[in-house]
């Protein structure tokens, strides 16, 4: 038995190691993503938005390198941390040298902290983290190292930027926190008492909770707090079934005020609320879909809707990491000095498709770039999310947020 | 390692004399073992076999359970992740502590802390088998995996709690730094491990396990508690379950929620399962087969779950004895020197079988890709063969493969049930 | 107060729901003996039928459709799976069972994704049917008590009023001698087997637009309907009844008051650490009763086995 397993065992390798000659050409980009199981629609998403990211905004304009292209090789971390790690093993095996992941800020604490030990321990076969989505602020503070980059504003930058608007609206004078139960919720929650705290002292906090995560079956119980705290105000960082359940909880309840979230968009949400939606839910977020930033950016949705009209653009912050990756790749000369690429990604300006300049801060790698407060609604859509004809409209917009905030981050760099 | 089970005890009276053809098939594993990394250097292949070092031990712990005392447990995963998670503190005491522990002794105190976790929820938890004990290893599974995002000091919330192998004292030279390193301490403790699990099960202890299982009453007239032999079969279990917990925490550096939730409790029942509950073997075979499925299929599938649970049901439903099962019922061909006969037959078969297989799978993958690929990204590629999948051609002929093999099936079993019998049957043909 | 009224209200749907589907899993686990890990597959099943039937003709033909359509397939599962394992023995049973919940989930995103589906109540009830200080109480949920309160008292009056329900109680217990009356056995477990999933199945139409629709439905019920009926004791309808009321109670009133383990403690005498951001115990103070309410009914049913095995209402031990 074991030989038979070991002949399967030695047919695999054989299989991957052939299919990395035979494509030597290219510059691989690893994405280790939920491809299946309950979070594999936004890993889809993302991969989808990649390999058309690569196509479109790299390859046809000649690729990297004087004409190498780039290549996005998926990989299923079935949202798992353990698998997340095999799976680095086998993308760092086949030779791939940078690292793209973003959804679960506990899968990408683990590669991190992975990414760290192999690049200590293999200094010949380095490779980059681009973090795309995972908004831990921990990553680019406390845990932050030099192979690190996040792209998305992170939980405090957005935070910050939402209490800016939130600032301006005198009739909030009571706001409502809720979350989930882990490092996402509770970095939400501690953002928005210290920015409200200092912004808006008079705004009352009448609830700050945080609920399990995935185990709530039913939100009902929670929207009646809400109603009962008479909050002008809702904020949460939920995600998935929990922003789904959440969400249409408090608006059965009868609650017509904002209710400020994080990811209340796309697959299937976006639909799922609809009309009721429609006035109440707001979103923070990087990237500017409606009204389109540009011709360009315009051109570029157009063309992924008419490739994938079931998917939508969700994390817009993609397109910065192509064209990024590939701007510095070109500076360098070359896809294999990790350390060069780092350092060239490193402070890197770069005017992104979606009409923000983006900075990568030098200091923490965390990108700095405009933050917008979005409006769920079917008006002035011109790019909807999930076919529903409702989508994200900017409302307002928080230039180069948290351009100057303070990290704790003490990089180590090689 | 060797085949027989308890299922065949009475073959093996005289197992208390000395045999040295017994000892056979561990002298093959530990050449295996030895050579293993040899073949698959890379860091890829070692990965694998790591995985597949703890997978085996914890199955083979969790069968300590399930096959051999007949305890159907929904929280096994519990004491595989408590055990791997102090092995985590552990490790973190020796980076920042200073702690002298070298990392090779770690699964030990894993196990043992496995062991002192199963002390205090077998006290109560195998007072009853049976349905009793599933619902209570179900809760008490819900419980700690729920507790585990609650209490963040010792859990870590969701992000889990990570550590560094190499920050131990070095023995001879060897700081762990390397797959190779890893996966020669995880083999070690595999073979430590595996051969401690079959030796308890030779033990009075073990045989009362055995008969307990098969028959609570008579076992109790002849002496025995019931309860304590529960008892005794459910800390042992989770001793070895928490030294693959330690050997996880070594090979992965970090210890999540996810080790101790529902998914892997159930996959470890699944994998037991798959390879043969009645069999000492089973887990073994189990957790290879398992994990390369894991490994392969989802490189080439994106639906390897749904042909996984597939598998599973079709075993639960036809051979309710495993892989391994499926194995043994050709030791009596081969005792009566029939196994020959069988070859004709088998490969008589093989065909419109493996057309079934492939043929009904090819519908599904077309299926999904119809339904759920891109609009425009019409072609697919299925063995090597590139088609559009919204065609009705490719469909059309997947489904007369899979309806022709069925046929074909029909009509050759028959005759493949006569060769079996025959096969079976001491004797000429009557 | 008003708050503690609109709880009791919503607690009873909750409960009332999971009612719906324990009702059908305890009434399978006292004729046969095996508990139906992919109960709360056959669920999510339903909710998902009623919303594909309700793309093509509306909600309504859909709630009654969708039932149906599970209840066949539950016992086309009964007929050529159960029935199959069932000679090798009640673990094997529970395997199989336990392997047809993968199965059935990874069906479900063959066909439909992995997406949330958009599956709303009909119009005409969406609106407030009334409000508590200000809390609007969907008419929808109003809808949800009436039917499962009817499902209650048809279930009560078939198996205690009819001779289809003398039958099945009959067969529970004495399976040959029943048999042996003439009857047949094999077609009232898969009567009883269909009927149950299909209770399930229109439990899973009716919380499809409250709680979602989407492939995880089926785990976040999955367990919680266990606890119920072994806290209602094993083929008990009116300990599975009181079981869920109380789990529905249990779980509503926990989320709903904050009441922090600091505030235990310090009423007790306690004082906080100090260094409380690192001390060892600092989960423990943080602790409030929202966080652990839903992990209370896993405990009660630890409890409850460990020293009352045959559950609250149960006759007979597991």
């Amino acid at each position: 038995m074991r030989k038979l397993a070991g002949l399967l065992l030695g047919a695999i390798i054989a299989i991957s190691s052939t299919a990395m000659a035979w494509a030597a050409d290219t510059v691989k980009i690893a994405f280790i993503d939920p491809l299946s199981g309950p979070f594999a629609a936004t890993g889809e998403q993302g991969l989808a938005h990649y390999r058309f990211a690569v196509d479109e905004l790299v390859n046809k304009n000649g690729g990297v390198l004087g004409g190498k292209k780039l290549e996005i090789v998926p990989f299923d971390n079935k949202i798992s941390a353990k698998e997340s790690l095999i799976q680095l093993k086998v993308a760092i095996d086949q030779g791939i040298r940078f690292i793209a992941q973003g959804n679960s800020s506990g899968v990408a604490n683990a590669l991190t902290e992975a990414i760290k030990k192999h690049n200590k321990r293999n200094p010949d076969k380095r490779v980059l983290f681009m973090n795309y989505s995972a908004v831990d602020p921990a990553l680019t503070n406390a845990k932050c190292n030099f192979w690190h980059f996040r792209f998305d504003a992170n939980a405090d930058i957005k935070m910050d930027a939402l209490t800016d608007i939130i600032a301006k609206k005198d009739d909030i004078k009571k706001i409502y926190l809720i979350g989930q139960d882990y490092s996402f919720g509770k970095a939400v929650a501690a953002a928005a008492v210290k920015y409200i705290g200092a912004k808006r002292p008079d705004i009352e906090i009448v609830g700050n909770e945080l609920h399990p995560i995935g185990k709530v079956k039913d939100f009902t119980p929670y929207a009646r707090k809400i109603m009962a705290s008479g909050a002008d105000a809702i904020i949460t960082g939920n995600w998935g079934s929990d922003m789904v359940g959440l969400g249409k909880s408090v608006l059965a309840s009868g609650f017509k005020k904002p209710i400020y979230t994080y990811y209340a968009a796309s697959t299937g949400i976006t639909k799922t609320f609809g009309a009721d939606g429609k006035g109440p839910l707001k979103l923070v977020q990087e990237g500017m879909i409606n009204p389109p930033a540009s011709e360009r950016a315009a051109a570029y949705m157009k063309a992924f809707k008419a490739k994938h009209p079931n998917k939508d653009m969700g994390q817009p912050r993609i397109a910065n990491v192509v064209e990024m990756l590939a701007k510095a790749i070109d500076k360098v000369g070359n896809a294999t000095d990790m350390v060069a690429v780092a350092k060239a990604l490193e402070g890197m300006e770069h005017e992104g498709i979606f009409g923000s300049k983006i900075v990568m801060r030098a200091k923490d790698h965390q990108a700095i770039q405009d933050v917008h407060i979005l409006a769920h609604t079917d008006e002035d859509i011109t790019f909807d999310l999930d076919n529903s004809g409702f989508g994200l409209k900017v409302e307002s917009t928080v230039k180069m947020a948290a351009a100057d905030s303070a990290t704790t981050c003490k990089m180590k760099r090689p | 390692m060797s085949l027989a089970g308890e299922t065949n005890a009475s073959a093996q009276a005289g197992a208390n004399s000395v045999n040295w053809l017994r000892l056979l098939p561990w002298g093959l594993a530990v050449v295996l073992l030895a050579i293993l990394p040899f073949v698959f250097g890379s860091g890829a292949g070692l990965t694998v076999l790591n995985q597949m070092a703890i997978t085996i031990i914890f199955a083979l712990a969790y069968n300590m359970l399930l096959g051999q005392g007949g305890m159907l447990s929904f929280g096994h995963a519990v004491y595989m992740g408590l055990g791997g998670f102090f092995c985590v503190h552990l490790m973190n005491r020796v980076e920042f502590d200073g702690l002298w522990l070298p990392l090779p002794l770690l699964p030990l105190f894993g196990g043992l802390f496995g062991l002192l976790f199963a002390v205090i929820v077998g006290s109560f938890s195998t007072r009853r088998a049976g349905t009793v004990f599933a619902m209570i290893s179900l809760g008490v599974g819900e419980l700690i995996a729920a507790c585990s995002i609650i209490i963040v000091a010792f859990f870590g919330g969701e992000e889990g709690v990570s550590a560094d192998r190499t920050m131990g004292p070095a023995l001879l030279g060897i700081d762990f730094s390397s797959q190779k390193e890893v996966y020669y301490l995880s083999a070690c403790w595999l073979l430590i491990s595996a051969a401690a699990m079959y030796l308890y099960s030779r033990t009075p202890v073990g045989r009362m396990a055995n008969a307990v299982r098969d028959n609570e009453e008579r076992a109790e007239f002849l002496g025995y508690s019931q309860r304590k032999v529960r008892f005794m079969s459910f800390c042992a279990s989770g001793f070895f379950a928490g030294i693959a917990g330690a050997l996880f925490a070594i090979n992965f550096e970090i210890l999540t929620e996810e080790n101790l939730n529902l998914a892997t409790s159930g996959s470890v029942l699944l994998i037991t399962f798959l390879g043969g509950v009645g069999f000492f073997v089973g887990p073994i075979i189990g957790a290879i087969v398992f994990t390369l499925l894991q490994t392969v299929l989802s490189l080439f599938t994106e639906i390897w779950q749904l042909y996984l649970g597939i598998l599973f049901v079709m075993t639960v439903m036809f051979f309710p004895f495993g892989l391994t099962g499926l194995i043994a019922i050709h030791f009596r061909p081969y005792q009566l020197g029939k196994l020959g006969t069988l070859i004709i037959p088998y490969a008589l078969i093989a065909g419109p079988a493996l057309g079934f297989a492939l043929g009904s799978a090819c519908v599904m993958e077309i299926l999904f890709h119809a339904r759920h690929a891109a609009l425009g990204d019409e072609t697919m590629t299925l063995l090597g063969v590139s088609f559009n999948s919204h065609s009705p051609a490719p469909l059309l002929l997947a489904v007369a493969v899979a309806g022709l093999s069925v046929w074909a099936l029909r009509k050759l079993l028959p005759a493949f049930k006569d060769a079996w019998d025959e096969a079976n049957h001491a004797g000429d043909a009557s | 107060m008003s708050l503690v009224l609109v709880n009791l209200l919503d607690g009873l749907v909750t409960g009332l729901l999971l009612f719906m589907l324990c009702s059908g899993l305890t009434l399978i686990f006292s004729m046969m003996g095996v508990l139906n890990f992919a109960h709360a597959s056959f669920f999510m099943l339903g909710a998902y039928f009623a919303y594909q039937i309700s793309t093509y003709v509306g909600f309504w033909p859909g709630l009654l459709i969708a039932p149906v359509v599970v209840g066949v397939a539950g016992a086309l599962v009964e007929r050529y799976g159960l029935r199959r394992v069932h000679k090798h023995g009640h673990v094997p049973e529970l395997i199989f069972t336990f392997g047809l919940a993968l199965l059935i989930e990874e069906v479900v995103q063959f066909f439909w994704g992995k997406s949330q589906m958009a599956f709303e109540e009909p119009e005409i009830l969406k609106f407030a049917a009334f409000s508590i200080a200000g809390n609007a109480f969907p008419a929808y949920k109003v809808f949800m008590i009436f039917v499962a309160v009817g499902i209650f008292l048809a279930l009560l009056y078939i198996l205690t009023k009819t001779r289809v329900g003398m039958i099945i109680q009959a067969a529970l217990s004495y399976p040959e001698t029943v048999q042996n009356l003439g009857h047949n056995v094999p077609l009232v477990f898969m009567g009883v087997f269909g009927v149950g999933t299909a209770l399930a199945g229109l439990a899973g139409v009716m919380a499809g637009p409250v709680l979602g629709t989407f492939p995880g439905m089926a785990v976040v019920l999955g367990s919680i309907v266990f606890v119920t009926i072994v806290v209602g004791g094993l083929g008990s309808l009116w300990g599975a009844l009181a079981a869920s009321l109380l789990i529905g109670w249990l779980q509503t009133f926990a989320a709903s008051y904050n009441v922090t383990m600091k505030d235990v403690l310090t009423s007790v005498g306690l004082s906080e650490p100090a260094d409380l951001a690192t001390s060892a115990l600092r989960d423990l103070w943080t602790l409030t009763l929202p966080q652990i309410g839903p992990i209370l009914p896993y405990l009660l049913m630890v409890l409850v086995l460990a020293f009352r095995p045959q559950g609250l209402f149960g006759k007979r031990e597991t």
